[in-house]
């Protein structure tokens, strides 16, 4: 029960940040209510027992990429009003038509799936310890092929970001 | 608690290992060799080559490595092969377009492998987690080879569009990743597979198979998620919009089967349906829209998407037939695509761009052969006997109407009647028009050598195909088709 109620508070929160991001007139204010966002989505992964995730959470999204949209806001000049971002081919009726359709749909097919529950839900046993050793010993086991490849995709954005970002080659 | 992985994996990822070895020798060679020298695409065709021979002791392996998470098995390997020879003909084709566009090579090349491995890593991926890094190691690459010309305002455009777009496809397809993880409990295609097999049919699941579809559907440019090709294939550096326009594509294709025919195969009736619609619109949307193109590139961009349309025939068959057919078409498909864009390359000369259609006018005056073989490419294209495309598309055809699609069968054909108009739009220009004023086209041995490989392909498997059909058919056995048999 009070796992219930602290998930729907957290989600409460993560719901109105998310909403704040969007609406507020000032791109910083927007970035703040942003690491807001994260912290509260960190502290739901925390309830849920993922210790990792939560700590990733924090320092890769609420610390870095923050970081990078901080600069973004910074270099880049928003003073201008929204008006003058106005596209003429922008439908916006048609959009919100077909987002609120699209809605609508994964709304029903939620509450049918809360109504009838999928049968074999793989239960997952909770980990009594911390999960961090769990996840840096399957990333070094089971998983070590993809680490290895995401080690050259990560190779791959560096010499991608050198190469568009250096003036001369 | 889960094993660990043995040394026997790392033999069986030898192709792999020797790429990226290579691939990282290639951006070292960069730095010691002198500007200028051409001895770094040398090198590049040199590892492509490597990996090639590197996939020899694996002709009839069938097993699944690292825990299941990749499979080594002919259906990867004919993808393997396709995927390296697409990526030798577009390093001999970047040589001197490179020069042309003073772009250093070094990252350019590094890039290319790097792309190419992504593909292998998919094509064999039979866990989520296995074929998505693959997807996004071969994305990243192309997002960054899309923008390589950075001067040019049209490469820059087509990086970002490519870029944003394919970020924003890859959240739709985790989304459906990440649902069937959580209703299956697990990432690997086979154990989902059994644990859907009993189960009844779950609108979540439905929902998965939707966002999974249209993930992928941006990767192969189906209709309506075609947006961003166009844009980006008249964008990119030709040699890139080659590659893209093929490995890429059949990357998808292979991922695409392997989540679908092997990880999904109770949910077949809906899967079917999808690609069934999908197939119908993108054929017609495509050739429809290539009619009123006049930049080649642009053209042939709209006509892949049409070919993507043709490919998900295959697909929607989802029997062996279907797949086999898939196999052939797509190792077709891949020579006479190239072999289009290597005389446009040839057209690139340090003045003139060379893609608009009028700069083909009256080119069998000015060199008979790029005209000839260009004619060869796009009778291919158009499906025309006796040239490789009409077995191809033939091959298909008849695996739609064999399981049962014989409407599907009925667009393909009207569909290709009406690309004819535009393939031999072409042919219009390059013969029968009096006044030549685009560019004198030059080969240079690399070049020279693309279009021999490419001509003797599109006839040779055009008037002999037989030995293809048999190993295709071999490659698309492996696949787990036993759930999959037509309904």
């Amino acid at each position: 029960m009070g796992e219930a109620i602290a998930f729907y508070i957290i989600a409460g929160f993560i719901l109105i940040f998310a909403v704040l991001v969007v609406t507020a007139k000032e791109a910083v204010h927007s970035v703040v209510f942003l690491v807001i966002d994260f912290l509260f989505v960190a502290a739901l992964y925390a309830s849920l027992g993922a210790e990792f995730l939560a700590i990733i959470q924090i320092l890769v999204y609420a610390g870095g990429i923050v970081v990078l949209y901080l600069f973004v806001v910074m270099l880049v000049n928003l003073k201008r009003p929204p008006e003058a971002y106005a596209d003429p081919h922008r439908r916006t009726t048609l959009g919100f038509a077909l987002s609120a359709a699209m809605l609508l749909e994964i709304g029903v097919i939620a509450s049918y799936g809360y109504v009838k529950p999928a049968p074999a839900l793989a239960a997952v046993a909770a980990p009594v310890t911390g999960n961090t050793e769990e996840v840096g010993w399957l990333l070094y086991t089971s998983y070590l092929i993809p680490f290895e490849i995401a080690s050259m995709l990560l190779l791959v954005a560096m010499i991608g970001a050198i190469v568009l970002a250096k003036r001369e080659l | 608690m889960p094993a660990g992985i043995n040394a026997i994996d790392f033999y069986y990822l030898l192709p792999e290992i020797v790429l990226t070895a290579g691939a990282l020798a290639v951006l070292v060679a960069d730095v010691l060799l002198p500007r200028g020298s051409r001895a770094l695409a040398w090198i590049t065709v040199a590892v492509l080559g490597a990996t090639l021979a590197s996939l020899l002791p694996f002709a009839d392996t069938d097993v699944e490595v690292a825990n299941g998470l990749i499979a080594v098995d002919r259906f990867a390997l004919f993808f393997k092969v396709v995927f390296l020879v697409s990526a030798i003909m577009t390093v001999l084709m970047s040589v001197r377009y490179l020069e042309i566009e003073e772009v250093s090579p070094g990252e350019y090349f590094f890039l290319v492998l790097c792309a190419t491995l992504g593909m292998m890593i998919m094509a064999g991926g039979i866990d989520l987690i296995t074929s998505f890094i693959g997807l996004e190691t071969m994305a990243v690459s192309f997002y960054i080879l899309t923008g390589f010309i950075k001067p040019n305002q049209r490469s820059n455009e087509a990086a970002v569009k490519y870029f944003l777009l394919g970020a924003f496809s890859l959240g739709i397809l985790l989304y459906g990743m990440s649902l069937l993880y959580g209703l299956s409990g697990s990432t690997n295609l086979h154990v989902m597979a059994s644990v859907f097999a009993g189960q009844a049919r779950d609108p979540l699941l439905v929902l998965a198979v939707i966002l999974v579809v249209s993930g992928m559907a941006f990767k192969i440019a189906a209709v309506p998620f075609h947006m961003w090709a166009p844009d980006v294939y008249e964008g990119a550096p030709t040699p890139i919009t080659a590659f893209l326009s093929v490995g890429s594509k059949a990357a998808a294709f292979a991922m695409i089967l392997r989540i679908f025919v092997e990880g999904l195969p109770s949910m077949t009736s809906d899967w079917q349906l999808l690609f069934e619609a999908l197939a119908i619109v993108t054929m017609t949307v495509g050739n429809v829209a290539a009619l009123t193109q006049s930049n080649l590139k642009r053209m042939l961009a709209y006509s892949s998407i049409a070919h993507a349309g043709y490919l998900l025939i295959g697909v929607v068959a989802g029997t062996p037939l279907g797949v086999s057919a898939m196999l052939i078409y797509l190792l077709i498909y891949t020579f006479m695509q190239l072999g289009a864009f290597t005389v446009i390359v040839m057209m690139r000369r340090a003045d003139v761009v060379g893609d608009e259609l009028k700069d083909f006018s009256g080119l069998h005056v000015r060199h008979p052969v790029a005209a000839f073989a260009m004619l060869l490419f796009m009778l291919s294209l158009g499906g025309i006997p006796p040239t490789a495309g009409f077995m191809g598309k033939f091959w298909l055809f008849r695996a739609a109407i064999e399981s049962g699609y014989v409407g599907l069968a009925v667009v393909g054909v009207l569909n290709s009647a009406v690309s004819l108009y535009y393939y031999l739009r072409l042919v219009v220009f390059m013969y029968l028009k009096k006044e030549t004023t685009g560019s004198e086209p030059t080969a240079s041995p690399a070049l020279a050598l693309t279009l021999a490989v490419a001509v003797a392909a599109t006839l040779v498997l055009g008037v002999y195909p037989r030995v293809l059909f048999e190993v295709a058919e071999k490659s698309a056995q492996t696949l787990g088709l036993g759930g999959a048999a037509a309904p």
